[in-house]
């Protein structure tokens, strides 16, 4: 294997792993705000228990998504020496403000999230949980906005080769950056909203009956239900940005090779990229030019319309059923817990055990949209500025494998970790956690009583 | 804004930012991978207090690093990606330490009491490695990125060097923050950081003037070797007092407790200013200049708004947070 290979397959195995702790630190921030809040206002300590709990699975993804991004950061220099060298002027900036502006913020405010509660009074704690929050969302902010410039570039000029900026507003907010930050946001806080769902619906299973996993798995069932529309319309709207800048992308995730008026959507097919055609299709006749173009015969372009300029069909086609599967499964799910909860109060252990089981589907459905749109902006590392071959290092293949084999077993061994450790968490949490005489003296002193939450 | 700072001014402005991410890494995260280096394999209540000592802190002092490496790669990429492509394996390890380390610290808090041991030493390796590595790459980058026995030699020196000086800055940093026995302990570990900082410093300096001759002839000529003296024996002398400190520690009421601290904290400031004296205008010692690296200067002028906005609030805010924790260490509760 020579050391383009190589490098694409660690930066990929690199920022998969990476995205999954971001994905849930960016939004779990803003609910453990949503808990803060609620323990003000209400003062009852069920909320401070919630909190408690999940800051620390806060913590441990937020430290698993530092080391990993720590990683990141070298492999540009050491891996892709190319993307600095062409693109750095405009690349090197926007990471800049992302870590001036977002990781000192998040590392700094999280200790005194974690550890300050007692050293610092109340509204400070919650400020820092504030800022924490607002700090990983800056934090995406910036690295979606270097991403999407990837996608989208504008605002630059070239010079002999190199790329110099002209125009920052048009950089940052190039097109596709708004579409970009809301479905990733949402995609977030589905991934949370899951997440803290499916945690709570393990400990209710291993027998928690007390109201900790009851109320947090209330609040997230309803968010991931407000939220999923929203996504699915948002992921639409970021469709049809896609097909307007990038229409090679778009060919490949409908699998569509000739350039077609009425286009079917595909619900199945095996893309045969040798000879340029599907097997086994499953159609539906127009719906692809219906949702795309919003005619029944709007004309959509084809793979073969790009030939040598379009990414390999099958993972970026793959990918994005895997997406919109697991899409239209949260919908399901999260709308029959909604009613569930509306009408009873309590949902049926069947469901539980759906909601436990999906603990994780935010995690599949982020890294195939991820794969959709980076896969899909290939051979392009920058789209029409820079090709993924002009930017790998020259190191040694050898040395590459090396770090590769490194990182594939670490990230694995951390998974598995990291995996257990949140079970264990929950069981742990099913025997601890119970609510002491002060803290129930506390409640009947609130407005709130257990009974009525 | 900023369009009348000249691409020499900008140089000068983003090496100067480097210097203070790398020194301030250097000194910050340099005493939490003392710390964890030093972790007592035998004993869990020291561990739990040491780790204690640094949980507050650890996180944001590992930014500094982010800092110092983005700095170079976006003011200086090509520096960037020729001292990491020559240091890839080292680096990697380095990465490895770091990730050992860092995730180490949450894991052991969450877990079964037979797993937490297994954690700690994690952190204590993870850290060892950190520092290894990081010296060694210290001392490959000041020989210019040479390859040849004597680099290496160097670079093991080095290598050694740093992770006493990261041990010697960790053990003053418990001194401060711990009592009693752990405290006793502390200092028993600062006296032999220090004797073997001394001699690492003594080593790497003398070696350092065999690497390249305009290094040579600045220390060793007149008039401004004999003013650049002053750094080595104002160094020496704050060793001198440091070892006098501790031997009378620990006294009552906690007195002189932090004179350690601050103490390794200047030596750490002069030896990186000799270091920094020694090498300007270089980016890659004896290859590559600042000018001769230096990115796109309408880049870095819209990137120095940032900067000037944002860095004196990082260290506002560091202030900050290191005054809430201040004092002695309490139990680690999450929360």
């Amino acid at each position: 294997m020579d050391a383009f290979l190589l490098s694409r397959l660690q930066f990929a195995l690199n920022i998969s792993f990476h995205i999954l702790f971001p994905t849930i630190t960016m939004a779990m921030g803003w609910f453990l705000f949503y808990f803060k809040l609620r323990s003000n206002i209400t003062g009852h300590p069920v909320w401070m228990r919630i909190y408690r709990f999940w800051v620390r699975v806060f913590a441990l993804s937020f430290a698993l998504g530092v080391v990993s991004g720590v990683t990141m950061s070298f492999q540009f220099g050491t891996n892709w020496p190319g993307f600095m060298e062409k693109v750095g002027n405009v690349a090197g900036p926007l990471l800049g403000y992302e870590v001036l502006t977002a990781f000192f913020l998040e590392a700094t405010f999280l200790g005194i999230m974690l550890f300050g509660i007692r050293r610092v009074p109340n509204w400070v704690h919650t400020l820092s949980t504030l800022i924490v929050a607002l700090g990983t969302t800056a934090s995406a902010f910036w690295i979606l906005s270097l991403n999407s410039w990837m996608q989208t570039p504008q605002g630059h000029e070239v010079i002999d080769g190199v790329v110099y900026a002209k125009d920052w507003a048009a950089i940052i907010f190039n097109p596709s950056f708004p579409y970009r930050f809301t479905h990733m946001m949402l995609a977030s806080g589905l991934t949370a909203s899951f997440l803290i769902a499916g945690l709570s619906a393990y400990r209710m299973l291993k027998g928690d009956d007390k109201l900790a996993p009851k109320l947090s798995f209330k609040t997230a069932t309803y968010a991931a239900a407000i939220l999923i529309p929203l996504q699915i319309f948002a992921g639409d709207m970021h469709g049809l940005n896609t097909l307007e800048h990038q229409p090679q992308k778009i060919a490949a995730m409908e699998g569509l090779w000739d350039t077609t008026e009425g286009a079917p959507l595909l619900l199945f097919a095996i893309p045969d990229e040798q000879s340029r055609e599907n097997h086994f299709e499953i159609p539906i006749p127009y719906a692809a030019s219906l949702i795309l173009t919003h005619q029944l015969d709007g004309e959509i372009k084809g793979l073969n319309e790009f030939e040598g300029e379009h990414p390999p069909v099958a993972p970026v086609f793959y990918a994005f059923r895997v997406m919109v599967g697991m899409g239209m499964l949260m919908l399901i799910v999260s709308w029959l817990g909604s009613s569930y909860l509306l009408r009873n109060k309590v949902v049926p252990t069947w469901l539980n055990r759906v909601f436990a089981g999906m603990a994780f589907s935010g995690w599949i459905a982020t890294l195939s949209g991820w794969y959709v749109t980076e896969i899909g902006r290939q051979p392009y590392l920058v789209s029409g500025v820079l090709k993924t071959h002009d930017a790998v290092t020259n190191i040694a293949p050898s040395n590459v494998a090396f770090s590769f084999t490194l990182y594939a077993v670490i990230y694995s061994v951390l998974l598995i970790a990291y995996l257990g450790t949140l079970m264990l968490m929950c069981r742990r949490a099913v025997e601890i956690e119970e609510i002491s005489t002060e803290e129930r003296e506390m409640a009947k002193a609130s407005k709130m009583s257990p009974a009525t939450v | 804004m900023f369009d009348h700072v000249t691409p020499e001014m900008l140089g000068n402005i983003y090496v100067g930012l480097l210097g203070l991410a790398v020194l301030m890494y250097a000194v910050l995260d340099g005493y939490d991978l003392g710390v964890g280096v030093l972790l007592p394999p035998r004993n869990e209540g020291f561990r739990d207090d040491m780790i204690a000592s640094i949980g507050p802190y650890w996180d944001a002092n590992e930014t500094w690093l982010v800092l110092a490496i983005g700095l170079l790669l976006i003011a200086f990429p090509q520096a960037h990606s020729e001292v990491l492509q020559a240091l890839y394996i080292p680096a990697t390890l380095m990465l490895l330490g770091l990730i050992l380390r860092g995730v180490s610290f949450d894991f052991r808090a969450k877990v079964v009491q037979v797993k937490k041991r297994k954690w700690d030493l994690a952190f204590k390796y993870g850290s060892l490695l950190t520092t290894l590595a990081q010296g060694y790459m210290l001392g490959i980058y000041v020989t210019g990125l040479r390859t040849d026995l004597w680099s290496q030699s160097f670079a093991l020196l080095s290598a050694f060097g740093v992770t006493a000086a990261y041990m010697f800055i960790g053990a003053c940093w418990l001194i401060l923050k711990t009592e009693n026995e752990l405290q006793a302990k502390a200092i028993y570990w600062a006296k032999r950081g220090l004797l073997i900082l001394s001699l690492g410093i003594v080593g790497v300096s003398i070696a350092n003037l065999t690497l390249h001759d305009e290094v040579r002839e600045l220390w060793l000529s007149a008039p401004w070797g004999v003013v650049l003296m002053a750094i080595p024996i104002a160094c020496f002398a704050l060793l001198l007092l440091c070892g006098v400190v501790l031997k009378r520690l620990p006294e009552a009421q906690g007195k002189g407790e932090w004179l350690p601290f601050v103490i390794a904290l200047l030596v750490f400031l002069l030896c990186f200013a000799a270091f920094g004296i020694s090498y300007y205008p270089f980016v890659i010692p004896g290859k590559l200049t600042v000018m001769e690296a230096l990115s796109s200067a309408d880049s870095l002028r819209f990137l120095l708004v940032g900067v000037v906005i944002v860095v004196p609030c990082i260290l506002a805010y560091t202030v900050m947070v290191y005054r809430i924790f201040s004092g002695k260490t309490e139990k680690l509760s999450y929360y």
